[in-house]
């Protein structure tokens, strides 16, 4: 059963690289570009400790341009693009996948959580009907 | 209960935890057991330990694990109806209700299975109850049986004990089979039951907890 979702879930989840990010944020300067920016606690994060102060975001699809992209930091990293009127920033990030002009940066903690993403595509990224239908 | 069974939740694997024994038992009596899952689960923010998957590739992983425990359920009549995880509640709330009360007319069901508004936690939860709740509120005597999943810390403090409580025992296998299909929420679950540490999770197993709804 693990095989059978492993052949079915990414495999290329790899620590990231700082230099090979760096290289595709350069790449896409100044390009009508998509993205997903996320942060999260996990949605029990309340209901498991009533103390804890439970906070999140998503955004899926924005479109953006940005005239500087960088990556910073030693681990978990940082990455910071200076859009036409703000910036878009994300910390904690810890791994990455890229397939062609798709780059996918997650940080998880070490229980494998995501608390932290930010996408980039030249193209939207699956949403709603099209998930269910194409996969 | 003797006619079709409707099950309405927001997230693959809310079937499994709170009503698999109940589904299995229908299915073991021939009777149709339709199940509307919301979302993919598309938030979910297991990823694995170490990491199997990235967000992208989390709604087809769930998918997947959503066919396969209906499989174990029996379930023949799974759908997906595409929206997504977190989302539920800012969704125009009428017209969920009417698709659930169009899909009521369709399925015709004796019982129908959600949660139970106020009680369940998470917001994705909380607003398909709502929809649930007033599709049926808006039928009047002809609305099916409804039984409510809660399972926020206040539920027996405030609903009393559960007004119907199904024994699953002879189902707890299958019915660990089936949350065993939604690895990517059940491996820690798992873990848990695996070492028998946890009374909650047994009991989970066993007995199936749920609330009728005052409707006026």
């Amino acid at each position: 059963m693990f095989r059978v979702i492993l052949s079915i879930g990414g495999t290329d989840v790899k620590a990231i690289q700082p230099d090979h990010i760096q290289h595709y944020l350069d790449n896409h300067v100044a390009t009508p570009l998509f993205v997903h920016v996320e942060t999260t606690n996990g949605a029990y994060a309340t209901h498991n400790d009533p103390d804890f102060h439970n906070a999140g975001m998503f955004i899926r699809n924005a479109k953006i341009e940005y005239s500087i992209g960088q990556i910073k930091g030693n681990g978990p990293y940082r990455v910071g693009l200076k859009l036409d009127h703000g910036w878009l920033y994300v910390e904690g990030l810890t791994d990455y996948e890229m397939h062609e002009e798709q780059l996918l940066l997650a940080g998880h903690d070490r229980l494998g959580r995501l608390a932290c993403a930010l996408h980039i595509d030249i193209k939207p990224l699956p949403q709603g009907a099209s998930e269910v239908e194409n996969q | 209960m003797n006619g079709p069974l409707l099950v309405i939740f927001p997230h693959p694997d809310d079937e499994a935890f709170s009503s698999a024994g109940t589904i299995i038992q229908h299915r073991q009596k021939g009777l149709p057991v339709t199940y509307v899952c919301l979302t993919l689960g598309e938030m979910g923010r297991n990823m694995g330990s170490p990491i199997f998957t990235t967000r992208e590739e989390l709604p087809k992983i769930r998918k997947h694990e959503l066919e396969e425990a209906c499989r174990m359920m029996g379930i023949e009549d799974l759908r997906m109806w595409g929206l997504r995880d977190k989302t539920v509640e800012f969704e125009d709330e009428a017209e969920l209700a009417g698709r659930f009360r169009a899909l009521i007319d369709e399925v015709k069901p004796e019982t129908v299975i959600s949660f139970y508004p106020g009680y369940a936690v998470h917001p994705d939860h909380e607003a398909t109850a709502r929809a649930v709740v007033r599709a049926l509120q808006e039928m009047g005597e002809t609305r099916p049986k409804f039984l409510g999943v809660a399972f926020d810390r206040r539920t027996e403090d405030e609903l009393g004990q559960p007004h119907v409580i199904v024994d699953v025992t002879e189902e707890s296998e299958q019915k660990k089979d089936a949350l065993f299909a939604h690895r990517s929420q059940t491996e820690g679950l798992l873990r848990a039951i695996d070492n028998a540490e946890n009374a909650h999770v047994m009991e989970l197993l066993q007995r199936e907890r749920f609330y009728h709804y005052p409707f006026s």
